[in-house]
């Protein structure tokens, strides 16, 4: 009897779909668990280094590094951190909107627009909308190393120091908790200054060895751990993004199958209730 | 009184090591060792391989080994970012004494997989964590 056998298929082919997306939520939540670590391990050094450039900026320093002054903007970068794979809901989607929306006011303004992409979804993303990608990584893996990034970060900070960039930004998707990640747009050049607590008399470091290789060396390690630390909190966004994801895939997958298993039960008891019939009318006419 | 004391925060790129509030603080300094007491002018010096050796608010003294970093001074508040830190208990003389003799082995004879600046580096590095190991035990012997 071959009654609803398409539905029978059907109903196969979405259970091994549902295998496949349970294990890839288990997976993600395995591995958000290691990214959250990894979060909170590098969290205290770029709170420090924070700290540390508020006091700098509150300072009046002798020597006044080019990277804490504003300018005329006249073009804008943007480092965009993405994921590198997809099945992560709407996650790279609402960054690149959220950015769009952003270098649309720019461009109204009369204001250019550069990008640095970090990730694969970013760098084709941006491909396809403009040629202005200065440079771009992908491949980060599950653990994002410094040496991977500073290559992006220098032909940023280059472009601004050779006055080709007068702002530089930083997207990525800020890791809230499990259900919400935030994209967010962080200004990282020129350094952005806090009013608040402004001292009431002017003050100054002793430096040692001397003023310009300090503040060279700390802002650079600052910009780095900022950069670093963005990486590492899309990362725990994208598997929590993907977890739910899943998650949501499953469930769908299963609703699915129960009424499809509804259909099937259907069609099955009906073509045995016409059998009986054609066998019971088949009786009576003898 | 009270004993005046600062803030001190000593943070690595992987952990926050000490956070608290500390009587003195010791450091090797890029142009020498240097104290620093609450109340100091606002200064910013970088680190060479070396101990942080400081005396928290209740008077016991805590041992760390960094690697370089970044010290800033603020009269109420200091920060250390160091590249990477261990804390004195936590050093393996054994480890420490193979990479010096490793490292003084490079720099005698040129060896392919170090160059000489490298070597010279690593032995300062071992050598600040003997130190610091050294001291930790003069203070036990104590």
């Amino acid at each position: 009897m071959a009654v609803g056998k398409e539905i029978k298929t059907q109903i196969g082919s979405i259970n091994n779909t549902q295998k496949i997306t349970s294990a890839m939520e288990m997976v993600a939540a395995s591995k958000m668990r290691k990214a959250q670590d990894q979060m909170a391990s590098s969290r205290p050094y770029a709170e420090a280094i924070r700290e540390v450039i508020g006091h700098i900026a509150q300072g009046d320093l002798e020597y006044q590094h080019p990277w804490m002054t504003e300018r005329e903007v006249k073009r804008v970068g943007y480092i965009v951190i993405s994921t590198d794979r997809g099945l992560c809901g709407g996650l790279n989607s609402n960054e690149f909107r959220m950015v769009l929306r952003d270098v649309q006011e720019w461009k109204e303004k009369g204001v250019d627009v550069s990008f640095a992409a970090i990730g694969s979804k970013a760098a084709a993303f941006f491909k396809r909308i403009t040629k202005n990608i200065l440079t771009q990584t992908s491949g980060l893996g599950d653990k994002p190393a410094l040496n991977d990034l500073i290559g992006t970060v220098s032909v940023m900070l280059n472009a601004f120091d050779s006055g080709e960039l007068d702002r530089v930004y930083l997207v990525y998707n800020k890791f809230v908790n499990t259900m919400t990640q935030q994209p967010v747009i962080n200004q990282l050049l020129p350094l952005p200054k806090t009013e608040t607590a402004k001292r009431a008399h002017a003050w100054d470091y002793l430096y040692e060895p001397d003023a310009k290789t300090l503040l060279d060396t700390l802002l650079r390690r600052f910009v780095e751990s900022q950069v670093y630390q963005g990486s590492v909190e899309n990362l725990a966004s994208e598997q929590a993004a993907r977890m739910v994801a899943m998650k949501a895939a499953t469930d769908n997958a299963g609703q699915l199958i129960d009424e499809l298993q509804l259909v099937y039960n259907k069609a099955r008891q009906a073509a045995i209730t016409q059998e009986i019939s054609e066998i019971v009318s088949g009786a009576g006419a003898v | 009184m009270a004993v005046s004391t600062v803030r001190l925060d000593v943070v690595s790129a992987e952990e926050r090591l000490f956070s608290g509030d500390v009587r003195s603080i010791q450091v090797t300094a890029e142009e020498g060792e240097m104290g620093i007491l609450p109340k100091h002018t606002p200064l910013l010096t970088a680190l060479k391989p070396g101990m942080i050796r400081l005396v928290t608010e209740a008077g016991e003294e805590e041992l760390f080994y960094v690697a370089g970093g970044i010290m800033e001074v603020q009269p109420d508040v200091v920060t250390i970012l160091s590249d990477t830190a261990v804390r004195g208990g936590e050093l393996d003389e054994q480890a420490i004494e193979k990479s010096i003799k490793e490292a003084r082995e490079a720099m005698t004879h040129s060896s392919p997989d170090m160059s000489y600046a490298e070597a010279a580096a690593e032995l300062a590095r071992a050598v600040a964590q003997l130190r610091v190991l050294q001291h930790l035990r003069k203070k036990k012997g104590k």
